[in-house]
C-alpha cells in the first residue's frame, strides 16, 4: 500500500521540481515588460517608466507606442510609486524615458528653486538635471497640483485664490497622499506663507482620486490637493483655487530621457508632445475614469486620431 | 544594517512624539482600531460559534467562513471605502471580516472538543441545557476560544497598517509616508512598532490562554501529558495583513 | 462589465503575474518545512525554538516585511522576488508547525512496527511517517495556499505586479468594477488551487479515501480550524 503511495510521491516530486524550475524561469523574466512587436535589430531597447498614477501611465503608454511605431524596442516599467521612488532609478540610468511634470521635478531636484512661468521653470530644470539626462520640450498639457475646495465652500467664504483661505472661520482638514505633508507647497507652506490655520491632515492614498473627492464633497475634508487635469474637478463642481504667487510650479508634461534616446527618438517624443494640449490630457483622463478604457487602448486611439501612427 | 540603526534612532527621536503625527498618537489609533475590530468580531463570532458547537448544527457555516479568508483585505477595504468614504468605517468592516473566521473557529472548536461523555455526565446529574453551556462547555472551551482570539488579534494588528491607505490613521501612516518619500528609517521605525505591538498581543493572549484553563482540566493535564494535535492547530494561523 | 471587456489583456497579464508570485512560496514552504518539522519532532528541545521562531515570523506584518527584505538582500523595492521571499517565510511559519504536528500524530506503534520490519530511519521517515502525516500536512498546505494567494495582493500597494494592482489602480480611477474583478479573481484562484491540493491529496493518499464520512467531516473541520 505504501509502495504505491511512495511511487506517486516520487512522481509528484518530479512534477513539483519541474514546475518550480519552469516558474522560476517565468519569474526571472521581467513581468513588467511587454516588449514591442515591431522590433528592429539596429535600434536600442528603451525602457519607458511611469508613476503609480493612471494619467501618467497613459502618457507613458503613448510615448511607448509612438517609439515602437518608429521601430524601437520598448520595455515598459510602469507604476513605479511616487517621485522619491523612481527618481533614483532614472538618475541611475535604469529608465530611459519618463513622462515628468517639470515644476514638481525641479522642486524635487532643487528645494530652493524659484517658480515663475512655464518657460522659466523649464529653463531652470535643464540646469538642474543630473548629467546624462535631458528634458525634452514640454507639452502644452499640464497636470498641476492645486488646492481645491467645493463650490459650496468657496461661495460660503468667498474664496478665489489660495490666500483667501484666511477668510475661513471653521476648521480646515487637508486631504491628499501621505507625501503631500512633506511637499514645499504642502499644508506647512499654507501655514508659514499665508498664515492659514490647518487643523489636521487626512491621508488618502489615491492621488486626489475618487475617495479624496468624496471626502471633500462629504465635507470630511475641506481642502484637497487634486491635479488640474482630473476630470473629477468638472464632474463634481469643484474649484481649484487660483495661485497668483506661484506656490505651485507650472507642471507641464516633460519627457526626461537618457543618453540612449537618440535624436530620432527625441523627434518622435517631440511630435507627441506638440499635440498634447491641456484639453487633450483631460479627455485622455476622462476616457480612463469615465469610459473605463485601458491605457493601451486610449493611447492607440489618441495616436491614431492625431496621425502619429504610421 | 545602518538603516536599521537609523530606524531605531528615528523611533527614539523626541521630535517624533506628541501631536497628530506623534508615534504615541499613531500607536493609540492603531490599538483603538484593533480593539474595536476585535470587539465587533467577537460579538458576532462567539455566539454563532457557541450555537453551532452546542447544537452540532450548521457546521457548514464554519467551513464557509474559513473560505472567507481568501478575501483579500486590501481590495475589500478599498471597495467599502469607495462606498462609505474616508475614515474608520471601511477598514473596520474589512478587518472584522478578516477576524471573524478565526474567532468563530475558536469558539466552535472549544465546544466541539468537549468530550461527549462529559456532557452526558452533566446531563445525568440534572443540569439544564443552559447550565451545560455556561458551566461545562464555555469554561472547557475557553482555551481554544482564546487561541482563536489570539490569532485574530495578530492578524488585525498586522493588517491595520493598511488603514491609513483610506485615511484612517494608525501606524500604517509611517509606512505610507516613509514609502512615498523614500524615508526608510521612518518606514522601519513604523514597522518595528507594529511588530512590537503584535508580539505584545501574542504574549497577552498566551498568558490568558493559560489563565483560563479550568483548575480541574489543569489537574487532568498533569496526569495525562498527551497534547492534542487539534487543540494546537487552532492556534496556528493564517493571513497576516 | 465595460471595464472588464476593455481590459481583458491587462486582467490576464495581472493574473499570470499573480500566479508567478503566489505559487513558488506554496511549493517552497512545503519543502523547506519538512526538515524543520522533522527536527522539531526528532529533537524536543529544538521544537520549542523552531515553533517560537515560526510564530515570531508570523507576527511581522506583510507590508513592513516587503519593505525590509529589499534592504537586507539588495533588491529593488518593486522586485517580485521580495514578495516571493516574504510569502515563503509566512508559509514556512505555518508549515513548520503543521509538519511537526503531523509527524507527531503518527501512532508510535506503527513506528515501532516499521523499525521491527527493518526499515532504516531514512526509509522509515519517507515510507511510513511522512505519508501517515499526510492528512495534517495537506490541511496545513491548504491554509498556506489560501493565505498566500490572498496576501500577494498587498504587493500592489508598492506597485509590485499581480492582481493587487487592480485594487490600487481601481482605487485611483474610482472603478468599483476593477476592484471587484480583482477580489473575484483572487477567490477563484484560491478555490481552484484548494481543489487541486485536495485532488492531489486523494491521489497521493488513497488510503484516506476509505475513511468513514464522520472521519472525513472531522478532517475537513480540522482544515478549517487550522
Amino acid at each position: 500500500m505504501f509502495t504505491a503511495g511512495k511511487g506517486r510521491l516520487v512522481a509528484l516530486g518530479a512534477v513539483v521540481v519541474g514546475a518550480a524550475i519552469a516558474l522560476s524561469g517565468c519569474a526571472s523574466a521581467d513581468p513588467l515588460s511587454s516588449g514591442g512587436d515591431n522590433a528592429s535589430g539596429s535600434k536600442a531597447t528603451l525602457i519607458v517608466g511611469s508613476q503609480a498614477y493612471y494619467s501618467n501611465t497613459i502618457v507613458a503608454e503613448i510615448y511607448a507606442e509612438a517609439l515602437e511605431n518608429a521601430g524601437y524596442k520598448v520595455t515598459r516599467s510602469f507604476n513605479i510609486g511616487q517621485r522619491e521612488v523612481y527618481l533614483p532609478q532614472i538618475e541611475a540610468g535604469k529608465i530611459d524615458v519618463f513622462p515628468e511634470y517639470d515644476g514638481s521635478l525641479l522642486q524635487a531636484l532643487d528645494k530652493t528653486a524659484a517658480g515663475g512661468t512655464s518657460d522659466a521653470v523649464y529653463a531652470a530644470l535643464k540646469g538642474k538635471l543630473p548629467a546624462g539626462l535631458t528634458a525634452l520640450t514640454p507639452a502644452a498639457a499640464a497636470d498641476q497640483n492645486s488646492w481645491t475646495v467645493t463650490q459650496a465652500f468657496a461661495t460660503k467664504y468667498n474664496l478665489t485664490d489660495i490666500a483667501s483661505l484666511k477668510n475661513v472661520t471653521e476648521k480646515i482638514i487637508v486631504g491628499g497622499n501621505s507625501e503631500l505633508q512633506t511637499r514645499p507647497y504642502g499644508p506647512k507652506a499654507l501655514e508659514s506663507k499665508y498664515g492659514i490655520k490647518i487643523a489636521g491632515f487626512k491621508a488618502v492614498q489615491d492621488s486626489g482620486g475618487p475617495l479624496t473627492v468624496k471626502a471633500l464633497v462629504d465635507n470630511q475634508i475641506q481642502l484637497a490637493n487634486i491635479y488640474t487635469a482630473d476630470p473629477n474637478i468638472k464632474s463634481n463642481n469643484l474649484v481649484a483655487l487660483q495661485d497668483p504667487d506661484g506656490l505651485f510650479f507650472p507642471d507641464n508634461i516633460t519627457p526626461i530621457v537618457s543618453k540612449k534616446v537618440d535624436a530620432a527618438a527625441q523627434k518622435v517624443l517631440d511630435a507627441v508632445d506638440a499635440k498634447l494640449s491641456q484639453d487633450e490630457l483631460v479627455s485622455l483622463n476622462s476616457e480612463s475614469v469615465n469610459d473605463k478604457k485601458s491605457a493601451p487602448d486610449i493611447a492607440k486611439a489618441w495616436l491614431t486620431s492625431n496621425g502619429l501612427l504610421k | 544594517m545602518n538603516i536599521f540603526a537609523e530606524g531605531i534612532a528615528w523611533l527614539f527621536d523626541p521630535a517624533h512624539y506628541g501631536g497628530v503625527d506623534g508615534i504615541d498618537t499613531r500607536i493609540g489609533e492603531h490599538i483603538m482600531i484593533s480593539v474595536i475590530v476585535l470587539a465587533i468580531a467577537a460579538v458576532i463570532a462567539i455566539p454563532v460559534g457557541y450555537l453551532i458547537g452546542h447544537t452540532g448544527r450548521g457546521r457548514v457555516i464554519v467551513v464557509v467562513s474559513g473560505g472567507v479568508r481568501a478575501l483579500p483585505t486590501l481590495g475589500l477595504m478599498i471597495l467599502i471605502a469607495l462606498n462609505v468614504g474616508v475614515g474608520l468605517e471601511a477598514p473596520v468592516i474589512a478587518f472584522v471580516v478578516l477576524a471573524v473566521p478565526s474567532i468563530l473557529a475558536g469558539a466552535y472548536a472549544g465546544f466541539d472538543a468537549v468530550d461527549r461523555r462529559t456532557i452526558d455526565a452533566a446531563r445525568a446529574v440534572g443540569m439544564t441545557e443552559w447550565q451545560i453551556v455556561t458551566k461545562v462547555e464555555i469554561p472547557l472551551g475557553l482555551p481554544l476560544l482564546m487561541g482563536g482570539l489570539r490569532s485574530a488579534s495578530l492578524q488585525v494588528i498586522a493588517t491595520a497598517t493598511l488603514a491609513d491607505y483610506v485615511g484612517a490613521g494608525g501606524l500604517g501612516h509611517f509606512l505610507f509616508l516613509g514609502l512615498q518619500t523614500r524615508d526608510y528609517p521612518q518606514m522601519l521605525a513604523g514597522s518595528i512598532v507594529v511588530v512590537l505591538l503584535a508580539l505584545f498581543s501574542e504574549l497577552l493572549f498566551a498568558i490568558l490562554e493559560r489563565l483560563v484553563v479550568p483548575a480541574g482540566v489543569r489537574a487532568g493535564e498533569r496526569a495525562d501529558n498527551q497534547e492534542d494535535v487539534r487543540a494546537k492547530s487552532v492556534r496556528s494561523r493564517t493571513a497576516t495583513g | 462589465m465595460v471595464w472588464v471587456f476593455n481590459n481583458l489583456t491587462e486582467i490576464w497579464q495581472h493574473t499570470l503575474e499573480h500566479l508567478q508570485i503566489a505559487l513558488p512560496p506554496i511549493i517552497l514552504s512545503f519543502i523547506i518545512a519538512i526538515p524543520l518539522g522533522w527536527l522539531a519532532k526528532r529533537f524536543p528541545p529544538a521544537r520549542g525554538t523552531i515553533l517560537t521562531l515560526a510564530s515570531l515570523l508570523y507576527a511581522i506584518p506583510s507590508l513592513p516585511l516587503l519593505i525590509v527584505i529589499p534592504v537586507l538582500i539588495g533588491t529593488g523595492l518593486q522586485d517580485p522576488i521580495n514578495v516571493v521571499i516574504a510569502l515563503t517565510l509566512y508559509g514556512i511559519a505555518l508549515m513548520a508547525r503543521s509538519t511537526a504536528d503531523g509527524l507527531r500524530s503518527v501512532d508510535p506503534d506503527v513506528r515501532q512496527s516499521a523499525t521491527a520490519l527493518g526499515y532504516s530511519p531514512w526509509t522509515q521517515f519517507w515510507a511510513v511517517e511522512f505519508p501517515l502525516a499526510g492528512p495534517v500536512l495537506l490541511a496545513g498546505i491548504r491554509v498556506v495556499s489560501v493565505s498566500t494567494i490572498s496576501l500577494t495582493t498587498v504587493g500592489g500597494v508598492l506597485g509590485i505586479p499581480g492582481l493587487g494592482l487592480l485594487f490600487t489602480d481601481g482605487f485611483q480611477r474610482g472603478l468599483v468594477e476593477e476592484i471587484t474583478t480583482g477580489i473575484v479573481l483572487v477567490i477563484v484562484i484560491a478555490v481552484v488551487m484548494d481543489t487541486v491540493l485536495v485532488m492531489l491529496g486523494r491521489w497521493l493518499m488513497p488510503w484516506t479515501r476509505v475513511a468513514s464520512p464522520a472521519v472525513r467531516r472531522r478532517r475537513n473541520l480540522r482544515a478549517v480550524t487550522t
